[in-house]
C-alpha cells in the first residue's frame, strides 16, 4: 500500500528501525533490493527490457523512427522519454493524462541518459539537417513497490543496450546495427526516514519518508543528474554523504546490467 | 478490412502461419503476476502480450458516476507506444475508448455488481505487444484477473474473433489476415449460458458465412475458457 493509509504507528516503527540501521524488510540502510533484468521480450520494439527491483516491476520499450532534427542541432538524433504510471500498478494511480508525478519521473530518467550522452546522438544522423533517428524511450510501470526512479533508469539503460537501429526496415542501410551506447548512467535514490537516510525505499517507506534524493553517476564516478523531491529536506552533509554512498552502492545495479 | 487484395492468405487449407482454418494461436495464461493489484493476469496469445490488473470493489471516483443500487466496472484498455511497429502515441485514443467502454459493459453483465452499491471495480488492460486480436486477448486476460481478485462473478467471459480470408471462414485472425482479410468478428460469451456479451463485426459476410463465423468464434471461446480455468486451477487448485 503506498496510499496515505500507513498509520502513524507504522511511521514510528519504521523510523525507530532506521535509527538502529535496520529496515522493515531486513535490509541494511544502504542496500538495494534484489534486481533482475530480462531483455528482448517485445518483438515490435527495437529494444526492450523488463526489470524487477524487489517487487517493483517496469517494462521499457525503445522505438526508433526517422524524423527531422532540431534547427540548433542539425547533425544529431533526438530522444523522447515517457513514463506511464499504469493504473494496474497501484491503486492510487489514476487513469488519465500524465500527472506531474509521471512527468517528473520521465524527465529525471531522460536527464540521466541525455546529459551523460549515453546515446551517441551524432551517430544517429542519417542526412545532415534533414533526416535523423528519433529515439523513443517508453517506460511502463506494471507494479509499484517503490523507487520507480532507479528502476526506470535501469530499465531504460537495459532496453537501450538491447536496441538495434532498424536500418533494413526503413531502407537506410543493408543491416541493422546496435544502438551506439557510450556509457552507463545509473541512479541511486535515497529517502529521509526520521533522522536517517535510506537507499532504495519501498512504497511503505516512501509513504512515511519526508524527502527524496536521486543522483545518477556514469561508470567513471562522475555525476550526471540529480533531483531532490518531496516536501522535507536533507542537510548539506546528508546530500554529500548520499552522493558518496551512491558511487559505492550502484555497483550491484551495474553488475546486473553487465549480465544481460 | 480492405478486402480488396489478391494476397493468398490461405492455401490448401493451411494459413500463412501454418494453422488450419479452425485453429487458435497458442494461448498461455498466468494468473496473479502482479503484487499490488488485487487480481492480475499475464496472457500471451500468439505474439500478443497483455497484462490485466484489477482493483476493487472500492469507493467510486468520480462520485457522479456512482450508482445507488450497484457497482460500476471501469475498464480501461490501452496499448503501449512500443506495442506496434509504428510508435503509437501514449494515452487513450478513440479506438481505445470504445473498446474500454464496451468491455466495461460486458463485465458488468457477469460481475455481481448488485452486491456492491456505489462501488467501483477498476479493470486495467495493458497491451504491450500487438499482433491482431488484442481486444479479445485483453478481455480474456481481464476475466482471469477479476477471478484472481476474488470478485464475485456469474462466470468468466472468454473472447475470441473469427473472420473471413480468401472467402474462407477462419478462427482467430493473425496480423496479415486482419489487415488483408475480408471480415473480422470479435465475440465474447458467457460459457455457462451461451449468452453474447460483446460482438463487433466489420467487413463482408454472407448470412451463411455469418452463421459459420458465429459457430467458429463460439467454439474458440469454449477452447479459451478451458485454458482460463486451467490457469486458475494452477494457481488455486491446491493438491491434486
Amino acid at each position: 500500500m503506498s496510499s496515505d493509509s500507513v498509520s502513524n504507528l507504522m511511521k514510528g516503527h519504521m523510523e525507530s528501525l532506521a535509527a538502529e540501521g535496520k529496515r522493515a524488510d531486513g535490509r541494511s540502510i544502504n542496500e538495494f533490493r534484489n534486481v533482475s533484468i530480462e531483455t528482448g521480450m517485445i518483438n515490435t520494439a527495437e529494444g526492450s527490457a523488463l526489470v524487477h527491483l524487489g517487487k517493483t516491476k517496469i517494462l521499457c520499450g525503445i522505438k526508433l523512427l526517422i524524423g527531422t532534427p532540431y534547427g540548433d542541432s542539425p547533425g544529431s538524433g533526438t530522444m523522447t522519454t515517457t513514463a506511464e504510471l499504469a493504473p494496474l500498478a497501484d491503486q492510487s494511480f489514476d487513469p488519465g493524462p500524465p500527472r506531474e508525478q509521471s512527468i517528473e519521473l520521465a524527465r529525471v530518467v531522460d536527464r540521466g541518459i541525455r546529459e551523460s550522452r549515453m546515446i551517441d546522438f551524432d551517430a544517429l544522423c542519417i542526412e545532415h539537417g534533414e533526416k535523423v533517428w528519433m529515439v523513443f524511450i517508453d517506460l511502463y510501470i506494471l507494479d509499484n513497490n517503490g523507487n520507480l526512479f532507479d528502476c526506470c533508469t535501469l530499465a531504460a539503460a537495459a532496453a537501450l543496450a538491447n536496441a538495434k537501429i532498424p536500418n533494413v526496415q526503413h531502407g537506410v542501410a543493408d543491416e541493422d546495427v546496435d544502438l551506439p551506447v557510450t556509457c552507463w548512467p545509473i541512479s541511486c535514490t535515497f529517502g529521509k526516514l526520521g533522522d536517517k537516510v535510506i537507499l532504495d525505499p519501498t512504497s511503505d517507506e516512501e509513504s512515511v519518508m519526508s524527502a527524496r534524493f536521486t543522483v545518477a553517476h556514469d561508470e567513471n564516478g562522475n555525476l550526471r543528474a540529480a533531483q531532490k523531491g518531496m516536501n522535507g529536506a536533507f542537510t548539506d552533509a546528508e546530500v554529500r554523504e548520499a552522493v558518496k554512498t551512491a558511487r559505492k552502492s550502484d555497483n550491484v545495479l551495474r553488475e546486473a546490467l553487465k549480465g544481460i | 478490412m480492405a478486402g480488396q487484395t489478391d494476397m493468398e492468405l490461405i492455401k490448401d487449407g493451411i494459413r500463412l502461419d501454418g494453422r488450419k482454418p479452425d485453429e487458435l494461436r497458442e494461448v498461455k495464461i498466468t494468473a496473479g503476476v502482479l503484487d499490488n493489484a488485487d487480481g492480475s493476469c499475464y496472457l500471451e496469445w500468439g505474439n500478443n502480450k497483455v497484462y490485466a490488473g484489477v482493483f476493487g470493489p472500492m469507493e467510486c471516483h468520480p462520485r457522479h458516476k456512482q450508482k445507488a443500487d450497484r457497482a460500476i466496472v471501469q475498464a480501461r484498455y490501452t496499448m503501449a507506444p512500443f506495442s506496434v511497429n509504428d510508435r503509437k502515441r501514449p494515452g487513450l485514443d478513440r479506438r481505445s475508448s470504445e473498446i474500454s467502454y464496451i468491455a466495461s459493459q460486458a463485465f458488468e453483465k457477469v460481475v455481481m455488481v448488485e452486491e456492491f452499491p456505489k462501488a467501483s471495480i477498476r479493470v486495467d488492460m495493458q497491451v504491450v505487444e500487438a499482433h491482431a486480436g488484442t481486444r479479445c486477448a485483453a478481455i480474456t486476460a481481464a476475466s482471469v484477473a477479476l477471478a484472481d481478485a476474488g470478485i464475485p462473478m456469474r462466470d468468466m467471459i472468454p473472447a475470441c474473433a473469427s473472420g473471413k480470408v480468401n472467402d474462407i471462414v477462419v478462427l482467430d485472425l493473425n496480423k496479415e489476415e486482419d489487415n488483408y482479410g475480408q471480415a473480422d468478428l470479435p465475440l465474447a460469451i458467457i460459457p455457462s449460458t451461451g449468452e453474447v456479451v460483446l460482438l463487433q463485426l466489420d467487413g463482408h459476410l454472407s448470412p451463411e458465412q455469418f452463421e459459420e463465423a458465429m459457430d467458429l468464434a463460439t467454439s474458440g471461446c469454449m477452447d479459451l475458457y478451458k485454458i482460463m480455468r486451467d490457469a486458475l486451477d494452477k494457481s488455486y487448485g491446491g493438491k491434486k
